[in-house]
């Protein structure tokens, strides 16, 4: 095998070193009738031109080679190449958790950046690093609210992403924690008045996320009035992280938890993200997953360690803030490359084209369509309402290699006939006018469908 | 002068501060390809939400990023510079076709919301090793989703809850052994379980006649980690798994010591009832400096109402597809399927590696552990003498006598260049120097690591203090990390 650094000579020294005259001696501890006797059942070994061949194929039934729409947690934008020479580093990839600070100071000073740029474009007191992704992050934020506040309660957007809701009713089961679900206006937004009605002073926090799931932006100062003022936490879920270019950061929010996969992380069918969660400095305490610190070695030079892991299952264990542990660090130090390569100046021209290509799909599908929730800013989403059953449009798209918006039936019913499509700096102007034509057709053909029993009347 | 090893020589590396030290306006890495749509107004698009300023985000070039993320990683130790012994954390070889394939176009690309019809590849992998997972483990049932070993363990224990309620009773508490690691405990407060420890017995495993006492119908289930985190073969684990069931317990097996067993024997065989794998650990996925990693969690029958959902089925033509429709499922613990780039790693190692060559990689990785049990016998202190299988346990106590703890050898074998083996647990030996050191380092290697420690061994009966002010080779001496605590500095702030 040969990934195995052993001559048979090897062993059989090793072997007479130890003792014994076979290596199932080792394995003597195992009860007999337990003991598997037989060849596992799976794949012969393959040589690595077969594995290689054997993964082609699969991304080839994969999607290959389309264009796509879709967005809705998982965003398309371009990765620098330097993240992929960088993080292949085996210093990087081959290292385990910084336990051991004087060995590991290259993970903990990135880590330490990243915190820094994470609190920076957020506009919080500091970050960690990291949660296993912007829908678990929202869960733990909640969680991490419950604590902090001592109450039980939460208020939740339902144009917070149905996944991220999902995620939190799983983990909130057993920890009795009762939520109201508000609802969203005709501008996509959540509806004040219900939410300072559902707000009292049992809510630990209030969680929406910004921009929300249809793409629209909310207005987080007023919310934060609301739940500040009966003494709730407010946490900012934010799923697009390009938005920071260019969106106000939640500022005023107690919590930002945030999926940070646009920035340099790849779609990779959903997974590895990178969670992250923001906070003041006064909640740090109660903060879930590693975070680097500065210090100084013994003869005063800069360094950075691990630190505050009292708060952690390895020494609190059934107290700790969470049982989390493996985090997605090296997906966080492809962000970290990320928000470098692009920074200050970068991070805003990157969201202004995003902006800018969706101002133009929005204005094309709005010849031949109904685009929803109009009337608050958005970023790089937005929703379209056909005549047509989304699903019938998307599966014609497919035969131009184009994947289209994402249909919404299936989180909203009563947007049955909605998807929700996404431009980043990725897509063209060709892709969304293809787009746009062949939902016009779509529009043209139930239209004139629709007209023809009339005519058969006259 | 001091004992020195063969394995390191002291080198030059680069200083670098932090990346907002090299700042300065007009510096940029990116470039943005010419817009094909109309320029907007972001003042009338976006209105009081427009963000003017980034503050203090970085402004560099390429080369500079360049050379500070490399500089950077020359002071990272790495299991691609040579044996990374941590204890429980598995540090085998990180396969680099592993990394080109999870790169392959069609995969890195694919969107989780595309349609199944053109997400085939994708779940064919998932499927894939799926059944691979289900035949290495001898269970039934298994799903993807969970992020890493504790997330998988947080949606064992919330199957074995959702089990228990649908009998009638959730029940109250969980037993948990006291080798056990951090997240087992952590994760039964989430689910809401009381936690009642399980004391060991003077052999390293559970004491079955205290869990007999201790059992009843209270007990929604027993997590033990086997072999455990002493590196011993639970040898009673049947009789284990009897009692549990006896009383209408579930057996939980934290699975994170799978190296152990792998080709060897299946947990399905030996009456567990719910594990998780880490494919980060077992399967070759890389640690990536703390993550990401994969957390699968395999169960038995009874409890395959119960997984997350969505669940990949094949459908009745052939092709595979996602079910939602689970009434009884715990719900989602992740947005989307799971670490999906971990199980294209997994899938190229089981692949690599055939029936044969994973049977061969158990063998030789608990081959690796006794010979550095043998080489260390009589050295260090070997609290338990039962039999280690993938990692031996010693401790510190005769090196305490001279007031060196098992952190200080640490640091000074650091400086022998080696990384330092886990000192933080199994928190029932004091001092614990937990040694695992995988299937993936040759003779050579261990030789080398033995003769280190033995070296260090002697430094201490000679002059301990030199060994308590360890590291001296490393490009830091030993840093403050109670004053990192006591006044958490946890970002860069620009000085004014
Ligand atoms: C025995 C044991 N259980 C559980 C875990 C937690 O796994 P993870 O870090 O993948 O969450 C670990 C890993 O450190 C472990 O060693």
């Amino acid at each position: 095998m040969r990934y195995l650094p052993k001559s048979p000579a090897d062993r059989a020294a090793m072997l007479q070193a130890i003792g014994i005259r076979s290596v199932d001696d080792l394995f003597s501890p195992i009860p007999a009738e337990y003991r598997l006797s037989r060849d596992l059942a799976i794949p012969r070994q393959m040589a690595e031109s077969e594995i290689v061949e054997w993964f082609k194929q699969r991304g080839k039934e994969n999607g290959e080679g389309f264009a796509s729409f879709l967005g809705a947690g998982a965003y398309s934008h371009y990765r620098p190449v330097v993240i992929d020479a960088l993080v292949q580093r085996g210093e990087f990839l081959t290292a385990y958790t910084p336990y051991q600070a004087e060995f590991a100071q290259g993970t903990l000073q990135a880590i330490f950046e990243f915190q820094t740029m994470i609190a920076e474009l957020t506009g919080m007191d500091l970050a960690n690093a990291s949660m296993y992704d912007g829908s678990t992050g929202a869960a733990e934020a909640v969680m991490m609210a419950v604590r902090i506040t001592g109450r039980h309660s939460a208020v939740i957007a339902r144009n917070l992403h149905p996944e991220y809701r999902e995620v939190l009713n799983t983990y909130a089961t057993h920890q009795a924690i009762p939520q109201k679900l508000i609802p969203f206006t005709a501008s996509g937004q959540i509806d004040l008045k219900q939410l300072d009605q559902a707000v009292d002073d049992s809510t630990a926090c209030v969680l929406i996320q910004s921009p929300n799931f249809f793409g629209t932006i909310e207005d987080v100062e007023a919310i934060a009035g609301i739940a500040h003022k009966r003494g709730a936490l407010l946490i900012v879920s934010i799923a697009e992280a390009a938005s920071l270019g260019i969106v106000e950061p939640p500022r005023c929010a107690d919590i930002v938890a945030m999926e940070a996969q646009s920035f340099g992380v790849p779609l990779g069918f959903g997974g590895p993200y990178c969670g992250v969660l923001a906070t003041k400095e006064k909640f740090v305490r109660q903060m879930p997953g590693r975070l680097a610190g500065q210090t100084v070695d013994k003869n005063g030079k800069r360094g950075f360690v691990l630190t505050l892991a009292t708060r952690e299952q390895h020494i609190r264990r059934e107290k700790a803030t969470s049982n989390i542990c493996t985090n997605q660090a090296l997906v966080a130090l492809m962000v970290n490359i990320f928000m470098t390569v692009y920074g200050k100046i970068g991070l805003r021209e990157l969201a202004k084209q995003n902006l800018a290509k969706t101002a133009y799909a929005v204005e094309q599908f709005g010849k031949h369509a109904k685009v929803l929730f109009a009337g608050a800013p958005r970023f790089n989403e937005f929703v379209v309402e056909t005549s047509e059953d989304p699903y019938a449009i998307n599966s014609r798209l497919l035969g131009h290699k184009i994947i289209g918006g994402l249909p919404l039936k299936k989180f909203y019913p009563e947007l049955g006939h909605a998807a929700l499509w996404c431009c980043t700096e990725l897509t063209t102007r060709s892709m969304i006018d293809t787009a746009v034509g062949l939902v016009a057709e779509s529009e043209r053909s139930v239209l004139s469908k629709d007209a023809e029993p009339e005519e058969v009347a006259r | 002068m001091k004992h020195m090893t063969r394995k390191a020589t002291r080198h030059i590396s680069q200083n670098e501060g932090l990346i907002f030290e090299k700042s300065s306006p007009g510096k940029a890495a990116w470039k943005l390809p010419a817009l094909d749509v109309p320029e907007v107004d972001t003042a009338k698009l976006l209105g009081k939400q427009e963000r003017e300023d980034l503050g203090d985000m970085p402004e560099v070039s390429e080369i500079e990023i360049i050379r500070h993320f490399t500089r950077l990683s020359t002071w990272n130790y790495a299991i691609d510079l040579g044996m990374y012994p941590l204890g429980s954390c598995t540090m085998k070889y990180n396969p680099r076709v592993n990394e080109f394939v999870a790169r392959v176009e069609g995969l890195a690309n694919g969107h989780p919301y595309q349609a199944e019809k053109i997400s085939q590849g994708a779940l064919r992998i998932m499927k894939t090793l799926s059944d691979c997972l289900l035949e290495i483990t001898g269970m039934d049932a298994i799903t993807l989703q969970p992020a890493a070993g504790a997330q998988g363990e947080l949606t064992g224990l919330l199957m074995v809850r959702a089990y228990h309620e649908a009998q009638g009773n959730a029940r109250k508490k969980v037993l948990i052994p006291d080798s056990a690691h951090g997240t087992n405990p952590a994760t039964a407060a989430t689910v809401g379980y009381a936690v009642e420890n399980l004391k060991s017995n003077e052999r390293g495993m559970v004491d079955v006649a205290a869990l007999a006492a201790q059992m009843n119908e209270d007990v929604a289930a027993l997590m033990v980690t086997n072999p455990n985190t002493l590196g011993v073969f639970e040898q009673e684990i049947h009789k284990i798994a009897e009692l549990m069931h006896a009383k209408g317990g579930l057996l939980y097996m934290d699975g994170a010591n799978m190296n152990a067993l792998v080709a060897k024997t299946r947990p399905g065989d030996f009456g567990v009832d719910v594990m998780h794998l880490n494919l980060h650990k077992t399967f070759s996925t890389p640690h990536g400096g703390g993550g990401p990693g994969s957390g699968p969690v395999a169960v038995k029958k009874i409890l395959e109402p119960f997984l997350p959902t969505p669940v990949v089925i094949t459908k009745p033509d052939g092709t595979l597809a996602f079910e939602y429709n689970r009434p009884q499922s715990v719900g989602r613990v992740r947005a989307f399927y799971g670490n999906f780039g971990m199980f294209i790693r997994a899938l190229a190692y089981i692949f690599a590696n055939g029936p044969e060559g994973l049977r061969q990689t158990t063998e030789d990785a608990v081959l690796n552990a006794n010979y550095i049990r043998k080489g260390l016998e009589g050295v260090y202190d070997l609290p338990y003498s039962t039999p280690s299988m993938h990692e031996v346990v010693f401790s510190d106590k005769l090196q305490s006598k001279q007031g060196v703890k098992t952190m200080d050898l640490a640091k000074r074998l650091i400086d022998y260049g080696f990384h330092p083996y886990t000192t933080a647990f199994p928190l029932i030996v004091p001092g614990a120097l937990m040694i695992e050191p995988t299937e993936s380092e040759p003779k050579e290697e261990l030789d080398l690591f033995i003769e280190a420690m033995k070296s260090i061994a002697e430094e201490v009966e000679d002059d301990p203090q030199y060994v308590l002010d360890a590291p001296h080779h490393a490009r830091i001496t030993r840093l403050d990390e109670t004053a990192a605590a006591r006044k958490p500095v946890l970002r860069w702030k620009r000085e004014v």
